[in-house]
């Protein structure tokens, strides 16, 4: 009786059970609301950029464990969600080799030289996205109004640019709230901010369906609620301030809420696990620390849109955070 | 934040329970096997001496080894029969350590042999002697011996006498039984814990999945006793000392210190029962009640065991699957896995849960740490269970235990449950901890 060789491990014996790629499928999952409506509001055109970052994400994930002989990480998700994250933050009418470029440097640069998942220190898809702002000012500041009748039916010729050629605008553009606000000084209604009927980058226009994605995921236990409420408070807070000092030249807080990017990346990418700190306080202090920068850039900088690099400097300081601020230790 | 409102205390996680399948048996006695297995060492300390030769036959809770020295305590014989051999046995880990194989009388009436009775009105110091004849030691797993930790060192006082009826592991249903079937045993042990820490009150802290059990224990206490039963949320691992001491004071263990430093002495639930039920006889531990359990067992249970029963015979008896997969000797958070089964149920068995292959569920994929803080909200004493992931894998041991207080770590096993790259953090920081000491000793001998 009993013949069979005993397995043994070491305690605990058992495990939760939510893995890595249970948290990436429930992150992508969490997307797709976005992502059907980005689909939905810019057409074809966002579609196309949409699905040629995530090839691009995915394949550079596979080939680049490929030639250094790794197994592939393709299935623990992370890949999708660059590529899904990369493109959502792209404008409609990006050219398609530009997206695919970014998409190549997000996975390579941003987390593929660190180490691959768990060790990239920047959220990969803002560093594919910062590359591109460096090397295309031009290409990632053209907006293309949202909910064109022929959306659906025309591919912009801006999107099929041949490689490596200058993209051609089609007469219509659009300005973003947040550059109409900053070179014009127009403001947008903060309903249709909040609803997403507005021109920007193909992701970041319903901050109704970002938040329900990010509910989602609090839910969940797969996020941590404390981000992007210390970045959305952060900016709420100063920019309240400063409209109340003087509503002539600051912009509602309502208005810098729901304009730009700042949902999106409050709630989909300062929240990346591996970029963040650890601790409840840590997150804190880095989500005040965003949310402040992100205002500063915007009122004071040159550019109408500071969340990319603001979060991207929150992830350069959160190791050093994670280094001051340590839990207390039981007894201590 | 909440801490001055909650009776619980910080961090902490919830596995599935699994206790529903036997929290309803009564304990029953098991059958004696045909041979026992006795370790010398079931205890923390020195093994026990053997004082009986081979061939000797020996009756039921007669004395077969002698504590050797303070910290170690004597060991009886389960059962009534002849000693076979006296020579290593075979214990959890793959090793062998000294012990005897005792022959059960087939016929035997199996009557137990009582000593010197321990009366409660005996000095402290008797008293003590007494628990420490008898064989006592933690019967929560920890299996150290309950002499020493009720002796209050000089300078110190107790004011809170804390008993342990958690039981937080899940599956196990033992400490639970013996709450409902022993309380008679439950508060005669109270008496004699009284008169060697000379508390001031009495708590029996029971966790809300035992509700029955507070109550049963509520409804009979004695008039003449300080005790109060509390019942505190389910939350894993609040079985653990210094937890239980801050769901049911609200002060923390200084770290380093002991439970007498905040004035408190915890002793679990059975082995209060123990004293209660040996010392009036003057009788030792030869059995334990043992849960057995898990989705490889047929007839799951709470069995009262003769220490030394090979696990083999155990599980023939309770109808085992043929295809077990994993036995864990305790509970699946703390528990170890056992490689044979020619070991023996000891003093610390408190459960043996068995998995056939198709229940362990646990994957073998570790993925990278994503630093998701998982394991830092679950720690019991706010560690960074990944910072010293991450330190274990660069064997920077010496940072993880001056740092990030390694040594700390009583490897609750709450971060590696909820780690979703299922990475293997407690054997991490058993390995590091084995590492530290052993540099600790290198230097201090040179």
């Amino acid at each position: 009786m009993f013949s069979k060789t005993l397995r043994i491990s070491s305690s605990p014996h058992i495990n939760k059970g939510v893995g890595v790629d249970v948290i990436m499928r429930n992150v992508i999952y969490a997307l797709l609301p976005v992502t059907v409506f980005a689909i939905y509001a810019f057409g074809i055109n966002a579609l196309l950029v949409i699905l040629t970052s995530l090839i691009a994400c995915v394949l550079t994930e596979h080939l680049l464990n490929k030639f250094s002989n790794r197994p592939s990480t393709i299935a623990d998700g992370s890949a999708v969600i660059t590529g899904l994250l990369l493109g959502l933050t792209l404008p409609p009418i990006f050219p398609l080799w530009m997206t695919f470029i970014g998409g190549v440097l997000a996975i390579a640069l941003g987390k593929f030289v660190f180490g691959g998942l768990g060790y990239n220190a920047f959220n990969p898809a803002l560093v594919g996205r910062a590359i591109l702002q460096a090397a295309f000012p031009v290409a990632i500041t053209t907006w293309h109004p949202a909910f064109l009748a022929d959306r659906f039916t025309r591919v912009s010729e801006s999107v099929l640019t041949f490689p490596f050629a200058k993209p051609v605008v089609d007469g219509i553009s659009g300005a973003t709230p947040l550059s109409a606000f900053k070179f014009d000084q127009v403001t947008t209604e903060s309903a249709d901010l909040a609803m997403g009927l507005i021109s920007g980058s193909i992701g970041e226009t319903s901050s109704v369906l970002i938040a329900l994605g990010g509910l989602y995921l609090i839910a969940r236990k797969m996020m941590n609620w404390r981000i992007p409420v210390a970045i959305l408070g952060a900016v709420y807070v100063l920019s309240g301030i400063l409209y109340w000092i003087n509503p002539e030249i600051y912009p509602s807080p309502e208005f810098m809420l729901f304009s730009g990017g700042l949902m999106l990346g409050a709630v989909f990418m300062a929240t990346d696990m591996v970029g963040s700190p650890i601790t409840p306080l840590g997150v804190v202090i880095y989500g005040i620390f965003i949310g402040l920068l992100v205002v500063v850039i915007r009122i004071w900088g040159g550019l109408p849109e500071g969340v990319m690099y603001a979060i991207l400097l929150g992830n350069s300081l959160s190791p050093h955070i994670d280094r001051l601020i340590r839990p207390k230790v039981y007894g201590t | 934040m909440l801490k001055f409102f909650s009776n619980t205390f910080k961090h902490g996680v919830h596995p599935p329970e699994h206790k529903e399948d036997t929290n309803k048996l009564p304990v029953r006695q098991f059958p004696f096997p045909p041979l026992i297995v006795l370790p010398m060492q079931q205890h923390i300390g020195k093994p026990a001496q053997v004082i009986v030769r081979e061939g000797q036959e020996v009756a039921r809770g007669q004395l077969l080894a002698k504590a050797d020295g303070y910290l170690s305590v004597p060991m009886h014989a389960p059962v009534s029969g002849v000693v076979r051999k006296i020579a290593n046995v075979p214990v959890i880990g793959g090793q062998k350590a000294s012990g005897i194989y005792l022959e059960t009388f087939p016929f035997s009436g199996q009557e137990v042999v009582e000593g010197l009775p321990v009366p409660l009105s005996a000095s402290p110091e008797a008293i003590l002697q007494g628990i420490q004849d008898a064989g006592i030691v933690g019967l929560g797993g920890a299996a150290f011996p309950t002499h020493v930790k009720l002796k209050i060192p000089e300078g110190k006082f107790c004011e809170h006498l804390i008993i342990n009826g958690i039981e937080c592991e899940p599956y196990l249903t033992t400490d639970h039984r013996v709450m409902l079937e022993q309380a008679d045993d439950i508060f005669t042990g109270i008496r004699y814990l009284l008169r060697v820490t000379d508390a001031k009150q009495v708590i029996i802290g029971i966790e809300a999945n035992k509700k029955d059990a507070a109550d049963h224990l509520a409804d009979r206490i004695p008039d003449d006793l300080p005790v109060k039963v509390k019942v505190v949320p389910v939350k894993y691992p609040q079985g653990a000392e210094k937890m239980l001491i801050t769901a049911l004071l609200g002060k923390e263990v200084p770290l380093g210190g002991f439970p007498i430093d905040v004035h408190a002495v915890a002793v679990n639930v059975a082995t209060t029962a123990e004293i209660g039920r040996l010392l009036p006889h003057g009788r030792g531990i030869q059995e334990r009640v043992v849960t057995i359990t898990g989705p490889g067992i047929k007839k799951k249970g709470n069995y009262l065991i003769p220490v030394g029963t090979p696990l083999r015979f155990v599980l023939e008896h309770v109808g085992a699957a043929e295809n077990l997969s994993e036995i864990y000797m305790g509970g699946p958070m703390m528990g170890i896995s056992a490689s044979d089964l020619d070991i023996s149920i000891v003093k610390g068995t408190s459960g043996i849960v068995v998995f056939g292959d198709e229940n362990v569920k646990r994957s073998d994929k570790i993925y990278p740490c994503i630093k998701c803080g998982a394991c830092v909200d679950a720690c019991p004493i706010s560690l960074n269970p990944s910072r010293l992931g991450i330190l274990a894998k660069s064997e920077a041991y010496d940072t993880m235990a001056e740092e990030y207080h390694l040594m700390d770590c009583f490897e609750c096993g709450s971060c590696s449950y909820v780690c979703p790259s299922n990475i293997p953090l407690v054997q991490y920081f058993r390995v590091a901890k084995g590492i530290v000491r052993k540099r600790k000793s290198a230097v201090a001998h040179v």
